[in-house]
């Protein structure tokens, strides 16, 4: 893979469409942002967050509904005025067999095939469950969806994942909720340079729309968030500042940013300083 | 009407008990599609499981109910 290191490297990002767009599955994404549904204050501050953001993909979940309840029958209402894409999770399931049927059971409440797939495998860390995530991914794949696997900076689940039929991948920045920003930027950066073409998405743990910025301008094609923005003194204004920050990263990497040096450099010519000669 | 008719109906089926949403429940309904009718769901957006497995909507009424199922109805829902 070494030979095709190089086409992420600052300055030479791969162009998709024109101008800098996003493709995934086939369909054509202007923001680089995916946005949480979860948590925040109101609905009404949801919406704006949205609009505030300007994304076109939401995440949104399955859960038990009561008869009397209808709290789903409202919210699908308000999100379906929203037009944008949705991406159901599987969010808290264990096993495979609930990952499947809970994809399933999304599938055909929100009409899409599209699915984040989560397998947990433990309830402190919320980290992938690796094994299962790979055997969940192959069954859906096969089964007609297109899979957004939620899943570590793990090179060889990565493969497994693509091998299965996902055509991209999302890995972790921090354990879910935590807000810690990119845990290991050196294991990210490796799985970046190791998968120039697949459109890789940092989904979970940015805290901070300096973490969002970090996470673009190492070359990561997009980041999904939800916590930093719903739990924001504002989240309207936060869902702004993630948006800014995610395309200054974009564009900071598409830029191709200066080289790191050990050694201090003038920027200031040094030919013609005065008194020079008297040093 | 239709639930009323159908509530009817379901007066001389046997009485079965399954698990509706980690919930035990008693009920007439055969299929899961009057299990739904039954329990008020109606034409609501929802998606359901039996013992695990989804059954998608044009098979609620083709698939039988038997005591001790464990039965999922959900709804869209936020998430991240």
């Amino acid at each position: 893979m070494t030979d095709t290191m190089s086409n992420t490297k600052p300055g030479a990002a791969r162009q998709v469409g024109t101008p800098d767009g996003l493709e995934v599955y086939g369909t054509r994404l202007d923001s680089r942002l995916f946005l949480g549904t979860a948590q925040y204050p109101s609905p009404q501050v949801l919406e704006r967050a949205v609009k505030a953001a300007g994304v076109d993909v939401v995440t949104v979940s399955v859960r038990r509904e009561g008869a009397r309840d209808k709290g789903g029958q409202r919210f699908w209402e308000m999100i379906a005025g929203l037009g944008v894409r949705v991406l159901p999770n599987t969010a808290g399931c264990r096993t495979v067999r609930e990952a499947i049927a809970t994809a399933e059971m999304a599938r055909e409440l929100f009409d899409t095939d599209w699915v984040k797939l989560e397998v947990i495998a433990n309830d402190d860390t919320l980290q992938p469950d690796l094994f299962g995530l790979v055997e969940a991914a192959g069954v859906l794949v096969r089964e007609g969806f297109k899979v957004f696997p939620y899943t570590t900076e793990d090179l060889g689940a990565a493969e497994r994942l693509l091998a299965a039929g996902c055509e991209l991948l999302m890995p972790w920045g921090a354990p879910i909720g935590t807000g810690r920003g990119l845990a290991n930027p050196y294991a990210l950066r490796t799985l970046r340079n190791y998968f120039p073409g697949v459109p890789l998405v940092v989904d979970a743990g940015i805290g901070a729309p300096s973490h969002a910025a970090q996470a673009m301008e190492m070359g990561f094609d997009a980041v999904l968030l939800n916590t930093a923005v719903a739990k924001a003194g504002d989240p309207v204004a936060m869902a702004e500042a993630f948006g800014a920050a995610i395309r200054a990263g974009r564009t900071a990497f598409v830029a191709g940013m200066m080289e790191v040096r050990d050694m201090a450099a003038p920027s200031t010519p040094v030919a013609g300083t005065p008194f020079f000669d008297l040093k | 009407m239709g639930e009323c008719r159908q509530k009817l109906m379901l007066g001389t089926n046997a009485v079965l008990e399954v698990i509706v949403n980690g919930e035990p429940a008693r009920t007439r309904a055969r299929t899961l599609a009057e299990l739904l009718v039954e329990l008020g769901y109606g034409d609501a957006k929802v998606a359901t499981a039996r013992n695990g497995d989804f059954v998608p909507l044009r098979k609620r009424d083709t698939v039988e109910l038997t005591g001790g199922d464990t039965i999922e109805i959900v709804s869209p829902r936020q998430g991240g």
